[in-house]
């Protein structure tokens, strides 16, 4: 099927529901269609009905206007749905009824830019906890100064959470500080004996104004702060905030370049799927194979270091193409490894795969339907141990993947036990395309210098991420800076997700889940 | 079982020699112990940690301490879950406003004598975030400081000279 084939159709859809659509500028590879702030829900519920993904949504303010945008990605292709309001009464339907995955983005649309949604199911705070007076919006083009409360900032102790009644209901809060060595949130658990009946999330304790941050950056310091958005996501991010950049630039980004890219991108897949396959084991007390994927993590990333510069693949991308070269002594090193990691995991995940005290912990623990990752958005590992089939290096390929040919593993069950079956199998198909990209290596250059954007350009990237669907918003100002910045990380749909699939699991099994998601705060708190 | 022992004999032991403190390693550390600590706590150090709005890149670093490469522990450095056990505080991040109390808490909680190690960038100088209206930038901004492990984020090895170092001085002092 051609791209955009079912679009007529969709539009007849919304047409029929009374809505009025019209074509606006497209953010290629989007298109983009207009609708008004009061059918913004409604064009939702056609789209839900139609089939759509919904995959985020950000608000965009100038001096007169209040702008939200929605992504709707069917069979691979993204729709940019847009309404706009006047900057005085923001006023939009809500989206949330009819996609649940758009509760927490909304009320950070709210939270940060003042945006108003009439029929908005949660008034409460999401982003801003209690540092800032309640009329007062960071991003909010009439209050560019900094925060008017500069006093000490209180703890968020009043977060209402929705109470569970019942005889035996008691609440466990846990966070924001954890025990271990990740990140702060705050989780509040309502049990019955052991049974979790409700996990509510707290977060936003790691918000740094990421969004603010880059207003009036060049392309370059947008590269190094989107490199910053996720620390283990870190190549994603910058991919898809290039690619932003760069689809509205016309700069043709050299194809070693890409494949570097490619390379880069898989890198961090198995960095990341190594070290988590071995926490979750570490989680249920295996620490065999916590220590063996340590092992290999450790070498995996001093590789890293040497061929690009940073274990962590930071700022190893910029707009325009890759900071670095690969020399030819590092193509072979990495060849090398390459061979040495499946014959090192061979046996390994032969082990993880077959040993049932690890069974005893896994299968069937923290179950997500596929009904619910469908309806929740999830995208990555999460949703493919769910059976959803979905990856965009095949299902919208961007350089290099179109030339590759990427195969997707996915799972029916759900359960912890198949999120770690399906990295496993990423890990071994990570294997297979870095391989393929190092004997396809194009030669030539590694970078093009981006030419200055046309004003008022906006553009979308989307890339494949370890964790899944990543995307970055970029609208340029008249002088070629950044005018607004919104990465969307997976992990907004990731939470959701954890949330449902712990309901009825005990207590003890909340780590381990948790390990298995292993959402981003950083990534949601920006 | 058999293949699990058959895995770990073929592994082998991979941990490495710790990296060497010099004064001169001290000195670009920029170990700062502002105040003499007057108790010794023995050969031995219990770290809090605390993630005050990093990225997580720090984190992942701080978790390659305990990699058989590393071992961390084996020097007697280790990580507690309750700021009541801890001799130190490390600390990753730009202080967000929303962490200022928990971080705050949490370094009250930590008896004293106690020092604070700030770990990468971020928790140094600010880093790429710096102050905002949502991030009060360097750590010492908000608790004082006695060492800075800069680094975007700080490899292992840097984590591993600071944290000896400031076990050295301790001990020393």
């Amino acid at each position: 099927m051609t791209r955009f084939a079912w679009l007529p159709e969709f539009e007849t859809r919304l047409q029929t529901a009374g809505i009025a659509a019209h074509a606006e500028k497209e953010a290629p590879p989007a298109r983009a269609l207009r609708v008004a702030p009061a059918e913004w829900g409604l064009a939702a519920t056609v789209a839900a009905q139609y089939g759509c993904r919904w995959a985020g949504m950000w608000a965009e303010a100038d001096e007169a206007r209040m702008r939200l945008y929605c992504v709707l990605d069917y069979a691979g292709d993204p729709l940019l749905l847009s309404a706009e309001a006047p900057l005085e009464t923001p006023e939009f339907t809500s989206q949330t009824p009819h996609f649940p995955a758009a509760d927490r983005m909304e009320r950070h649309a709210r939270d940060l830019f003042g945006v108003i949604f009439t029929d908005h199911p949660d008034p409460r705070r999401w982003t801003r906890h209690r540092a800032w007076p309640e009329h007062w919006h960071p991003l909010h083009p009439d209050q560019a100064g900094d925060s008017p409360a500069p006093g000490r900032t209180p703890a968020d102790v009043d977060y209402p959470f929705a109470p569970v009644h019942g005889n035996g209901v008691f609440e466990i809060p846990v966070g924001p500080v954890h025990a271990g060595i990740i990140e702060p949130g705050h989780f509040r658990f309502h049990a019955a004996g052991e049974p979790v009946l409700k996990l509510e999330e707290r977060l936003g304790y790691v918000h740094k104004g990421i969004e603010r941050l880059a207003v009036g950056r060049d392309p370059a310091a947008l590269a190094r702060l989107a490199a910053r958005v996720s620390g283990d996501s870190t190549v994603a991010h910058t991919w898809a905030a290039c690619q932003a950049m760069e689809g509205v630039t016309g700069v043709e980004v050299p194809p070693r370049a890409l494949a570097l890219r490619g390379l880069l991108a898989e890198r961090e897949r198995v960095a990341n799927h190594l070290g988590d396959i071995g926490a979750i084991c570490n989680d249920v007390g295996f620490a065999f194979a916590h220590v063996q994927t340590a092992r290999l993590r450790e070498r995996w990333q001093r590789r890293s270091r040497e061929c690009f510069g940073h274990r962590l693949l930071m700022d190893t991308l910029i707009p325009g193409g890759v900071a670095r070269d690969l020399a030819a002594a590092g193509r072979d090193a990495l060849r090398a490894d390459h061979v040495a990691l499946r014959r090192e995991i061979g046996p390994l995940f032969d082990i993880i795969d077959d040993h049932p005290p690890l069974d005893d912990r896994l299968v069937g623990t923290g179950v997500l339907s596929r009904e619910h990752a469908r309806a929740l958005g999830c995208t990555g590992y999460l949703g493919k141990a769910s059976g959803c089939n979905f990856d965009l290096r095949r299902d919208a390929p961007y350089a290099p993947y179109d030339t590759l040919e990427v195969p997707v593993v996915t799972d029916s069950e759900g359960d912890t036990a198949a999120r770690v079956r399906v990295r496993m199998a990423e890990v071994l198909a990570s294997l297979d395309l870095m391989d393929q990209l190092l004997d396809a290596m194009p030669s030539g250059e590694t970078a093009a210098p981006l030419p200055t954007p046309p004003p008022d350009a906006i553009g979308l990237g989307r890339v494949e991420g370890w964790r899944g669907e990543t995307l970055a918003w970029v609208r340029f100002d008249d002088e070629g800076r950044i005018a607004r910045y919104f990465p969307r990380d997976p992990s907004w749909f990731y939470w959701p997700a954890l949330e449902r699939l712990i309901m009825g699991e005990i207590v003890p099994d909340f780590p381990v889940c948790n390990k298995s998601v292993n959402g981003s705060y950083s990534g949601v708190d920006l | 079982m058999l293949r699990i022992l058959a895995h770990i004999l073929r592994t082998g032991i991979v941990t490495e020699p710790p990296p060497t403190i010099n004064d001169a390693a001290l000195e670009t550390l920029g170990l700062e112990l502002r105040r003499a600590i007057d108790v010794r706590f023995g050969r031995s150090l219990a770290l809090r940690f605390i993630d005050a709005g990093s990225c997580n890149g720090c984190e992942l670093e701080v978790h390659a301490l305990a990699n058989p490469y590393y071992d961390l522990e084996r020097f007697g450095v280790g990580f507690v879950a309750s700021p009541r056990h801890a001799d130190a505080l490390l600390v990753t991040g730009p202080v967000s406003r929303h962490m200022e109390t928990a971080l705050r808490r949490t370094w009250l909680a930590i008896p004293s004598p106690k020092f604070v190690i700030a770990a990468g960038q971020c928790a140094c100088d600010g880093g790429e975030f710096g102050v905002s209206y949502a991030s009060y930038g360097a750590v010492e901004n908000v608790v004082p400081v006695d060492v800075k492990i800069p680094g975007c984020p700080p490899r292992p090895e840097d984590l591993m000279l600071g944290l000896l170092a400031s076990l050295h001085s301790k001990i020393e002092g």
